[in-house]
């Protein structure tokens, strides 16, 4: 079998292909170039912002034997990850590149190609577990490790997609990643995770997102539930609902309490903010269901777990679908949750799909977002 | 077994020239020493540089090692504009051409943030020099040229360049020339001396010699300022201590490589046709860049550069180097990133199709059955890159 490795330059991804090439996989290493960084002296030039990233990856396919070569998706990330990203934020949504990434780029782009050019697979280094269910389906379980579980990210990939990739790593914990890293003589056993998004190189999201839209939208007014202004601000995507810190308004709360952003609406750039109780939410509605096996019939109740966030806590929940819309209503209720990111549903530990939130419903309010 | 088809990246080593080297590696002497180990070390660089001299036309005095290809694009462009406007500071001007390899274009666009006016004039779509813009841009003002930079043939597409009604035009006002002969050497006539040149650029590896050695041919009236200060080694423009292993591996293969130019260039030529031939047989729509005819004055007899409509050039470098068989999307690569060639870009081509080249460069190993094994692997690798492209395209 002829696997295509999605070599980052970490200690994942290097021990993934380390790990498919022992096991007598035909493997070939490729690092992928996402972002433009044209240099000085030579005008239109591409380069990576991680020529030190695809050095490492190099070695380590050395390291292994592998052959290794760059693959320039800039224009696919940018059109695809990176103006997206943007027009979320523009629209007063809160998105996950990652996903996008993964869904958009590293299975969909890299991976279509790999079989074009007559790979079986792609490996990669995230933490989820591939099983064979009953019905001969492919199933995506979280991985062993649930503080490196990245089965949420994942959540976008459908059966045709899974059935192409393989994750060898969601047995293992990351410590003995980087055991065995150091053990394979591979010099990224040491280097350090990556957490930040990858193409906001300084992590400053807010300074970069401040540069990108100061022309679309120059400011508005911070008011309270009840609409009184509290103070102004200069740009809607500078605040993601439940923030607390940086709103800066002159006047506190009648009650002395801390506020937090409850509602951002773009148009009007009007930020909306309000007490802690008022982030809770106990419903979700939810657009572009992606299903890792069979679609959820319509009309069917199916109690579950749903997570929001990476690396955040389960809910209990129960989802039903109809047409290309989810609505999921929460048992357990969750806080400050935007539209734009995505709630990824499981059935125990298996990933049963995903979808991106379009409105949320708050606990004992009528007050609903919708940003479809 | 690997099909090398990649010589103007670089050679295999000549035997000889191998001999040459592994004979000094274990002996001592700094040729700028005066006791016995030294004198011996500096007469193997003085018979070296005799060597060359004789073998490219020029006299020993005219030979300053460097390091390399670009070290020598360096030193002659910097080093000339530098003294010409000393001498003269309306002198700002270089003239060269946009298909010049990166050590001569980045020297170039790091002079323009040091006050030179850099002209690059077009070429044509066989990407040659227009030579009547070239008349044009020079005599529109002389006396502010400081030089003339334009390369013997390109490294990328093979053209040959006209350097010689470059160097009457400029010589009619004074204004030096210096030509990166690099991919020339070996493969075409090369007569220091009758060129008219003032500085010609060579390298050891290219011709089946090491790495890390070359030279620049300069003529002796000629000032360069240096580009390395320290024991003035070499003519005081350029210091660091003399490599004689190197420069006795560059010597021989310098030799070798001349003494055997028209017999390889006839050879070439005829495997170059051959490759062309079966790869068009093989896939129809395949386009011939650069210039179609033979001969010195054309093309380097060991290019071939071809385009491929519809396919990614670095997928079909992965999936012929894959079945063993390496050659080069011809572009400048940056952490292995495939750029679309400037070369190509210059010569009228448009991005896409600029991607989709390859080019294959045959050398003094070169056989039929290399030719024969990238014809009978041609087909089926473009067919799969070109679905590998349309699932790119297709969303």
């Amino acid at each position: 079998m002829r696997v295509l490795a999605a070599m980052s330059g970490g200690v994942d991804s290097a021990v993934a292909a380390a790990r498919v090439a022992e096991q007598g996989y035909d493997v070939t290493g490729i690092h992928l170039a996402l972002s433009r960084n044209p240099r000085s002296y030579r005008t239109g030039a591409r380069g990576c912002c991680t020529i030190e990233d695809a050095n490492d990856a190099r070695r380590a396919a050395d390291v292994i034997g592998i052959p290794f070569y760059v693959w320039d998706l800039s224009e696919r990330f940018h059109e695809d990850v990176v103006e997206d990203f943007l027009s979320e934020y523009a629209e007063g949504r809160t998105p996950n590149p990652c996903l996008r990434c993964n869904e958009k780029i590293k299975f969909t782009a890299v991976l279509d190609r790999a079989i074009a050019l007559g790979f079986d697979a792609v490996v990669t280094g995230h933490y989820a577990q591939l099983r064979t269910g009953d019905d001969g389906l492919i199933e995506m379980h979280r991985a062993e490790d649930m503080s490196k579980d990245q089965s949420y990210v994942l959540g976008v990939l459908t059966q045709d997609q899974l059935a192409h990739s393989l994750f060898p790593l969601g047995d293992t914990s990351k410590s003995v990643v980087r055991e065995e890293a150091a053990r394979r003589g591979l010099a990224v056993a040491a280097k350090p995770d990556s957490h930040d998004i990858c193409f906001i190189s300084d992590g400053d999201t807010g300074g970069w997102l401040a540069d990108q839209l100061s022309d679309v939208n120059h400011g508005g007014s911070i008011v309270d539930a009840d609409g009184e202004e509290l103070g102004k601000h200069e740009g809607s995507w500078r605040y993601t609902i439940g923030q607390r810190r940086g709103l800066r308004i002159g006047t506190p709360a009648e009650d002395g309490r801390p506020r937090y952003v409850l509602d951002i609406e773009p148009v009007s750039g009007t930020v909306t903010v309000g007490p802690r109780e008022s982030l809770s939410v106990d419903g979700l509605s939810a657009i572009r269901p992606r299903w890792c096996g069979t679609a959820l019939s319509p009309g069917v109740l199916l109690e579950c777990t749903v997570q929001l966030r990476a690396h955040g806590e389960e809910h209990r929940a129960v989802v039903t679908t109809a047409r290309d819309a989810v609505s999921v209503t929460l048992i357990d209720p969750a806080s400050g949750i935007a539209p734009g990111q995505a709630v990824v549903v499981y059935d125990g530990s298996r990933v049963v799909g995903s979808a991106t939130i379009s409105a949320t419903h708050r606990a004992g309010s009528p007050l609903a977002q919708a940003r479809g | 077994m690997t099909v090398y088809l990649d010589h103007a990246a670089t050679t295999p080593i000549l035997p000889e020239a191998a001999a040459a080297m592994t004979a000094q590696l274990g002996r001592v002497g700094n040729a700028s020493s005066l006791h016995a180990s030294g004198r011996d070390a500096r007469r193997l660089v003085e018979e070296s540089r005799e060597a060359i001299a004789r073998s490219l036309r020029s006299r020993p005095g005219e030979v300053v090692f460097t390091s390399g290809g670009t070290e020598s694009d360096n030193l002659a462009i910097k080093g000339l504009f530098w003294s010409r406007r000393a001498e003269d500071p309306r002198r700002v001007r270089i003239l060269s051409t946009p298909i010049e390899h990166h050590a001569v274009l980045d020297p170039l666009m790091w002079l323009a943030t040091e006050g030179a006016k850099v002209e690059l004039v077009e070429v044509d779509r066989l990407g040659r020099l227009d030579i009547d813009a070239f008349r044009a841009a020079l005599e529109s003002d002389p006396d502010s040229v400081a030089l003339v930079t334009v390369m013997w043939a390109n490294n990328e597409v093979g053209t040959v360049q006209p350097v010689h009604e470059v160097v009457e035009i400029a010589h009619a006002h004074g204004i030096p020339v210096h030509t990166d002969a690099v991919q020339a050497l070996g493969q075409l006539p090369l007569d220091f001396a009758a060129s008219g040149v003032d500085a010609m650029t060579v390298t050891g590896h290219k011709i089946g010699g090491p790495y890390g050695v070359g030279a620049l041919l300069v003529r002796r009236e000629l000032q360069l300022t240096a580009l390395l200060h320290g024991g003035g080694q070499e003519r005081d423009i350029r210091s660091g201590t003399i490599d004689p292993p190197a420069i006795a591996g560059f010597a021989v293969a310098c030799e070798v490589a001349v003494g055997r130019q028209l017999e390889l260039a006839e050879k070439l030529a005829t495997l170059r046709d051959a490759l062309v031939a079966g790869v068009r047989r093989e896939v129809p729509d395949a386009i011939y860049n650069g210039d179609p005819e033979p001969g010195s004055e054309h093309r380097l007899p060991g290019n071939a550069h071809l385009e491929f409509p519809g396919c990614e050039g670095d997928s079909l470098l992965m999936l012929l180097d894959a079945r063993g068989i390496e050659c080069s999307t011809g572009s400048a690569c940056d952490a292995g990133v495939p750029q679309a060639s400037h070369v190509l870009l210059a010569m009228g081509s448009t991005e896409e199709c600029a991607r989709s080249s390859l080019r294959f460069s045959l050398g003094h190993t070169s056989t039929r059955s290399d030719v024969d094994a990238l014809v009978e692997a041609i087909a089926p690798v473009v067919e799969r890159a070109r679905n590998a492209a349309l699932s790119l395209r297709a969303r």
